[in-house]
């Protein structure tokens, strides 16, 4: 099983070019996940103990608030990751993410990578390299998203 | 200058509404009866439409190159006069002028891979490009289409995207900026679809068109992804009168758009398009 999960590390886009000895590192973090359609990875709220290297399929990220439908802001597939609210405290969810289709994912215990990172700082520079190009590219979505740009103008 | 239909350019053509289709909630398509001569135009050129006693507006051909019998312009209902042309119906009459302007090099794609990012009514401009790149499929590598819209419902084309989404030698990705409900396509801006397209970024050109800030971030993202910006082309817009280079309304920088684009590379708009006061 960790044989098939550090290919499966090596392989996925998010730790492309990852030190061999770093997959070796982190594999112990890692566990293979399967979500059916409709099965909710996690839910707003919950403790943010994992992020998802997403191998198959579709997860929507959704916001609900009362009275309303749930909205998906948010649409993600194979090779992409899911959550980075892991990284800093309180490590909560904040949004459900939910698989549209059957999903096949590798999980990583959030606070087994965390530890690793405390205590080897140049493996946590390198998560923090990889994360850090996600979030500036999902608050530029964001922004875009924000202002409407496809809104019939005042 | 372009090469209009009309002797003169600042003269318009009366021309007849043939059929009229109602594509989202603000937009319209009129299919025009051209005249027996036929309207020949390239993929992004585009023409001034006079809705008599309102006024005239600069609108994309929208409709297939190869069918010059049928003038085919897709209008979104928000100001005076594109609410009067997008409200003709069919046997209503109008004046055009055209076509004007630079359209999209689609001959600087042959044995290129191309990426088409639409963002909002901008697929209206690129159409045409489509039915062209279908049209001639074996002159060129991968074909993507990425379009996106504000949600489901905004979804111009939907049918169209569909169709060309069942062809196996097109790639078509669509995406909605939200969505609720039985929505079960991709959400988020169109400029996350850039990533997980497939194409040789050093042997593709790109074609973009939507709102400003769309245009801007996808060709940075195209960059980033390694399409020189010399390959990269967006369509500009702005406030046309004349449509000849003359009035000064559609001033850009050292550019008239009506003149010297609307289509032009992201190499030459990279500076323009950060300096707000333009």
């Amino acid at each position: 099983m960790i044989e098939g999960l550090d290919r499966y590390i090596r392989e996925h886009p998010f730790f492309a070019g990852l030190a061999e000895e770093y997959v070796q590192l982190i594999v112990g973090c890692a566990s293979n996940v399967v979500f059916k359609a409709g099965a909710y990875l996690y839910r707003h709220g919950d403790p943010a103990d994992q992020f998802f290297l997403l191998r198959h399929g579709r997860v929507a990220l959704e916001m609900s608030a009362p009275g309303r439908a749930p909205v998906t802001f948010q649409t993600l597939v194979e090779g992409e990751i899911i959550g980075v609210t892991w990284l800093l405290p309180p490590h909560t969810w904040s949004y459900d993410a939910r698989a549209v289709d059957l999903v096949r994912a590798i999980a990583m215990d959030a606070k087994c990578l965390r530890d690793k990172c405390d205590s080897d700082h140049d493996l946590g520079y390198d998560m923090m390299m990889r994360f850090v190009p996600v979030l500036v590219n999902r608050l530029q979505a964001t922004r875009m998203q924000i202002l409407d740009v496809y809104a019939t103008p005042a | 200058m372009s090469e209009t239909h009309a002797a003169d350019p600042m003269v318009p053509d009366v021309v007849r509404v043939v059929r009229t289709r109602r594509e989202l909630a603000d937009v319209w398509t009129l299919e025009i009866d051209p005249g027996p001569e036929g309207f020949a135009f390239a993929p992004g050129q585009f023409n001034m439409l006079y809705a008599f006693g309102v006024g005239e507006a600069a609108i994309s051909v929208s409709g297939d190159p190869a069918e010059a019998g049928r003038l085919i312009h897709t209008i979104r209902a928000v100001g005076n006069v594109s609410t009067a042309l997008a409200h003709l119906r069919p046997g209503d009459t109008l004046g055009v002028r055209g076509p004007f302007g630079h359209g999209w090099p689609v001959e600087a794609a042959t044995d290129a891979d191309v990426v088409i990012v639409a963002g909002g009514l901008g697929l209206a401009p690129l159409r045409p490009t489509i039915y062209r790149l279908i049209a001639e499929r074996s002159r060129y590598g991968r074909i993507a289409v990425l379009s996106g819209a504000r949600s489901p419902t905004d979804m111009l084309f939907r049918s169209e995207l569909e169709r060309w989404s069942a062809r196996l030698d097109i790639d078509v990705e669509v995406t909605v900026d939200h969505a609720t409900g039985d929505w079960r396509g991709n959400v988020g801006v169109v400029t996350t679809l850039i990533e997980r397209a497939a194409f040789d970024p050093p042997n593709t050109v790109a074609f973009v068109c939507g709102p400003e800030i769309m245009m801007r971030i996808a060709a940075v993202e195209l960059e980033k992804g390694g399409v020189a910006g010399e390959r990269i082309y967006l369509s500009m817009e702005r406030n046309m009168k004349c449509a000849i280079g003359h009035c000064g309304h559609c001033q850009f920088a050292g550019d008239f758009v009506c003149r010297d684009g609307p289509v032009a590379t992201h190499a030459r708009l990279r500076r323009l398009l950060a300096l707000r006061e333009i």
